[in-house]
C-alpha cells in the first residue's frame, strides 16, 4: 500500500515498526505488517526495521540536469524601490551559483524597470532580465506568471529564488505549478549539491523540527526564503554583467484580474505585528526620558512598548503595554530597558527571537530570558546607543 | 453560485517534538481539528451564499477520519461535501496534493468561486491554494482581506500586501485565499449537527479522478521529497555583559550587525 514496501520473506513481525510509527499508520493484521492512509511516508519505519525488510518504492523520471543552467532571482519592488530581500537573495543566489558555476540572473518586471534593474548589477548579478511593459503596472498572480514563465523558458535557470513576501508567496507556487516542479517554503538554509540539487532546509510543526528538502527530479527547483533570513549580497567594485531587455509578448499579457485601485498602507502601530520593540520599564525614572527610549525604536525602524506601571503611571497607553494584563509579543528583536522582568511580563515576550536586556541588577529575572544580558544604567547606555546608531546610519 | 470551499484537518497541536536521540517524532494523542484558517473561508463562503444565493461545498483530502471535518463544516452552514482519500494520494507534496483537489474539484464540476484558507497550520506554506488555481486554469487572488461587492458576475475584493494593498475585481471562475480576521467565523450549531446527522460525506478515490495515471499523485507525483528530518538547534547560548558603557554599547552595535538590525 502506498509507496511503502514491507517484504514478507524478511520480516519477523517483531512489531518495532508499529511501535515507532509517530502516525499510528502500521498494524500487524492476520500476520502481516499493514501501513494504512495515515503514513506520511516518514520512512522511520524504513529507518527502524532491525530485519531491513522495509523499503520505499520509486519509480521516477527525471529531466536533464544539464539543459538548466543558472540561479534566477526574482526582484521585487514597490514604488520605485527594491525589496531588501532581494538583495539577500542575490547574495545566497552568488554563493550557490559560485559552487557549480553557473551564472546569476535576476529577474525584474513591471513599468520602469530598467534603472531599477541596471542598480542590482552592482551586487553581482550576470545578468538582469527586465521585463517592461505599462500592463505589468500591479501585480497580478496570472499575468505575472506568465512573463515569469517566458523568462524560464528562454533563460532556463536550474534553481529560482522568491522573497517569501505577499508578492512571493502568491506568485511562486503560480509559476512552479505551471512547470509541474517543486516549491519549498520559507527555506532557512540553502545549499547546493555538485550536481545541481538545491539542498532546502525550512522548519516544519511550527518550528519544532527541522526537514531536509530535496528536488530531484525536475527542474528548475523553486525556493521562497524570508526577508532577513540570508545575507545581503556586497557591492563589487568593477561590477560586470548586462541588463537585457527581453521581450514583452503582447498574447501573454492577458489577465483575469482587474486593478481597480491600489494604495500604500499606513505604517501599522500594533506592538503585537511590530518587528522591533523596545520596552521601557520601571528603570524610566520619569515621562519626559521615554523620549530615548522612542528615539532608539526609531533608529531600529520599531515600536515603543512598555510594562504595567508605566501604564498604570499613565505615561503611556495601554495598547503598548506587553504582560498577561497587556498584549503577548514576538518580534524577531526586542530590546528591554529598565525592566525587571516579572513573570507576567516576560511569559508575553520570552518567544522573540532576539532579546536584549539593559537593567542595572545583575540579578534581575529578566536576564534569565535574554539572549543578550547588558548590567548597566539605561541612562548611560542609551544615550551612547543611540549616538553611535546615528553615526552608523549617517555613514552608510 | 456554487462554492467550494477547500479545507483540512490538521494536528489539534502544533507541539510536536523529536526525541534526538532516536529521531521519533513525539506526538502528544492523536486529536486533530480543522485548520483555523480554514474557518475564515468557511465564513466568507457562507456571506457570499447569503448574499447571492447558491451551495456551499467542502472539499478536504486526507485519511478517511478527515471526514470529521467535513462534518464540522455541515454543523457550521455546508451543503455538500466530499472526501478525497485514497492510499495512492498518500505522500503528497505541494504540487501532488494541488493536483489531486484539482482533479477533484473537475470532477465535482460546475464551480464558479473556489475558496481557501490563506494557509494550514502544519505545512504552513500557503501554496496550496495558488496552485490549485493554476491547475484549473483559473484567476487568483490571495491574501483577501475584504469583499467590497459580490454579485453573480463578478467579486472585488481586496489583496493585502503588506506594505500595500490592491483591490482587484475578477470574474468567475477564480479562486480567493482569506486572510485571518476577515470575518468572524460562525460556531457550528447543534440545530444544524441534529439537521445534518444524516448527511453523507461523498467519497472520491484515485478510480473517481479523469487522471489514471498512477504516476502523478502521492509520493510519485511530488516533485520535492524530504530527505531527513531533524530537531532544530537546541537552547540557545545566553550571555551576561558587564563593564564600562562603551564597551557595552559597542558590543551591542556589533550584536545587531550580525543579527542584520542596522
Amino acid at each position: 500500500m502506498g509507496s511503502i514496501l514491507v517484504d514478507g520473506s524478511k520480516c519477523n513481525l517483531c512489531g518495532k515498526c508499529v511501535d515507532q510509527c509517530p502516525f499510528g499508520a502500521i498494524q500487524i493484521d492476520l500476520g502481516k505488517v499493514i501501513i494504512d492512509n495515515g503514513c506520511r511516508l516518514c520512512k522511520l519505519c524504513i529507518k527502524n526495521c532491525p530485519e531491513g525488510a522495509i523499503s520505499l518504492l520509486k519509480t521516477q523520471k527525471t529531466v536533464d540536469k544539464n539543459e538548466w543552467n543558472g540561479v534566477l532571482v526574482y526582484v521585487e519592488h514597490l514604488e520605485g524601490e527594491i525589496h531588501p530581500v532581494t538583495l539577500e537573495l542575490i547574495g545566497k543566489a552568488r554563493q550557490l551559483a559560485g559552487e557549480i558555476n553557473h551564472p546569476v540572473y535576476a529577474l525584474i518586471m513591471g513599468t520602469d524597470v530598467i534603472d531599477l534593474g541596471k542598480g542590482l548589477l552592482e551586487y553581482g548579478v550576470d545578468r538582469v532580465l527586465a521585463y517592461q511593459d505599462e500592463a505589468l503596472r500591479h501585480f497580478r498572480a496570472d499575468l505575472y506568471t506568465n512573463i515569469f514563465e517566458d523568462c524560464i523558458k528562454e533563460f532556463k535557470p536550474s534553481i529560482v529564488l522568491v522573497g517569501a513576501t505577499s508578492v512571493g508567496r502568491s506568485l511562486a507556487p503560480r509559476v512552479a505549478a505551471r512547470f509541474r516542479t517543486g516549491l519549498t517554503a520559507d527555506c532557512t538554509q540553502l545549499e547546493v549539491r555538485p550536481n545541481t540539487d538545491l539542498v532546502q532546509i525550512r522548519p516544519a510543526f511550527g518550528g519544532n523540527i527541522m526537514a531536509q528538502i530535496v528536488t530531484v527530479r525536475t527542474r528548475p527547483q523553486f525556493a521562497t526564503v524570508r526577508y532577513k533570513v540570508m545575507e545581503k549580497a556586497d557591492r563589487l567594485r568593477k561590477p560586470g554583467g548586462e541588463i537585457i531587455r527581453c521581450q514583452v509578448k503582447p498574447e501573454r499579457l492577458q489577465s483575469g484580474l482587474k486593478v481597480i485601485r491600489t494604495a500604500l498602507r499606513e505604517k501599522q502601530e500594533n506592538i503585537s505585528d511590530a518587528e522591533v520593540l523596545v520596552v521601557a520599564g520601571r528603570g524610566v525614572k520619569n515621562p519626559a526620558d521615554l523620549g530615548m527610549i522612542n528615539e532608539l525604536a526609531e533608529l531600529l525602524n520599531g515600536q515603543l512598548a512598555c510594562t504595567r506601571p508605566l501604564v498604570e503611571a499613565g505615561w503611556l497607553p495601554y495598547t503598548k503595554q506587553i504582560g498577561l494584563s497587556g498584549r503577548t509579543v514576538k518580534p524577531k528583536l526586542i530590546i528591554t530597558c529598565g525592566v525587571s522582568g516579572a513573570i507576567q511580563f516576560t511569559a508575553c515576550m520570552s518567544a522573540a527571537e532576539q532579546i536584549f536586556a539593559i537593567n542595572k541588577d545583575r540579578n534581575a529575572p529578566i536576564f534569565k530570558v535574554a539572549h543578550y544580558g547588558i548590567v548597566g544604567d539605561i541612562y548611560q547606555i542609551i544615550p551612547a546607543l543611540i549616538a553611535k546608531l546615528k553615526k552608523e546610519v549617517r555613514s552608510v | 453560485m456554487r462554492i467550494i470551499v477547500c479545507i483540512k484537518q490538521v494536528p489539534g497541536t502544533s507541539k510536536v517534538e523529536m526525541d534526538p536521540e532516536t529521531g521519533v517524532l513525539k506526538r502528544s494523542g492523536v486529536d486533530s481539528k480543522m485548520n483555523p484558517y480554514d474557518l475564515y473561508a468557511l465564513e466568507t463562503a457562507f456571506r457570499v451564499k447569503e448574499q447571492v444565493g447558491g451551495s456551499v461545498i467542502v472539499v478536504t483530502m486526507g485519511p478517511p477520519q478527515a471526514q470529521a471535518v467535513i462534518k464540522e463544516a455541515y454543523m457550521m452552514g455546508a451543503d455538500e461535501g466530499y472526501l478525497v482519500s485514497d492510499p495512492k494520494f498518500v505522500g503528497s507534496d505541494v504540487l501532488a496534493t494541488s493536483f489531486t483537489l484539482s482533479q477533484a474539484i473537475r470532477k465535482i464540476g460546475g464551480f464558479d468561486l473556489i475558496i481557501c484558507g490563506k494557509q494550514t497550520t502544519d505545512g504552513d506554506t500557503a501554496q496550496v491554494g495558488p496552485e490549485l488555481a493554476e491547475l484549473l486554469g483559473i484567476p487568483h487572488v490571495a491574501w483577501v482581506k475584504n469583499i467590497y461587492e459580490v454579485s453573480n458576475d463578478k467579486i472585488i475584493v481586496e489583496q493585502d500586501l503588506a506594505e500595500s494593498y490592491e483591490v482587484v475585481e475578477m470574474g468567475y471562475p477564480c479562486l480567493i485565499t482569506i486572510e485571518k480576521d476577515i470575518y468572524q467565523p460562525r460556531l457550528p450549531s447543534y440545530k444544524l449537527k441534529l439537521a445534518t446527522a444524516e448527511r453523507a460525506v461523498n467519497i472520491l478515490t484515485h478510480k473517481d479522478l479523469e487522471e489514471a495515471d498512477d504516476s502523478l499523485f502521492g509520493l510519485e507525483g511530488s516533485p520535492t521529497q524530504v530527505e531527513r528530518i531533524f530537531p532544530p538547534e537546541v537552547k540557545r547560548e545566553q550571555f551576561l555583559w558587564e563593564g564600562a558603557p562603551d564597551e557595552l554599547v559597542e558590543k551591542i552595535v556589533e550584536k545587531l550587525h550580525e543579527t542584520k538590525f542596522v
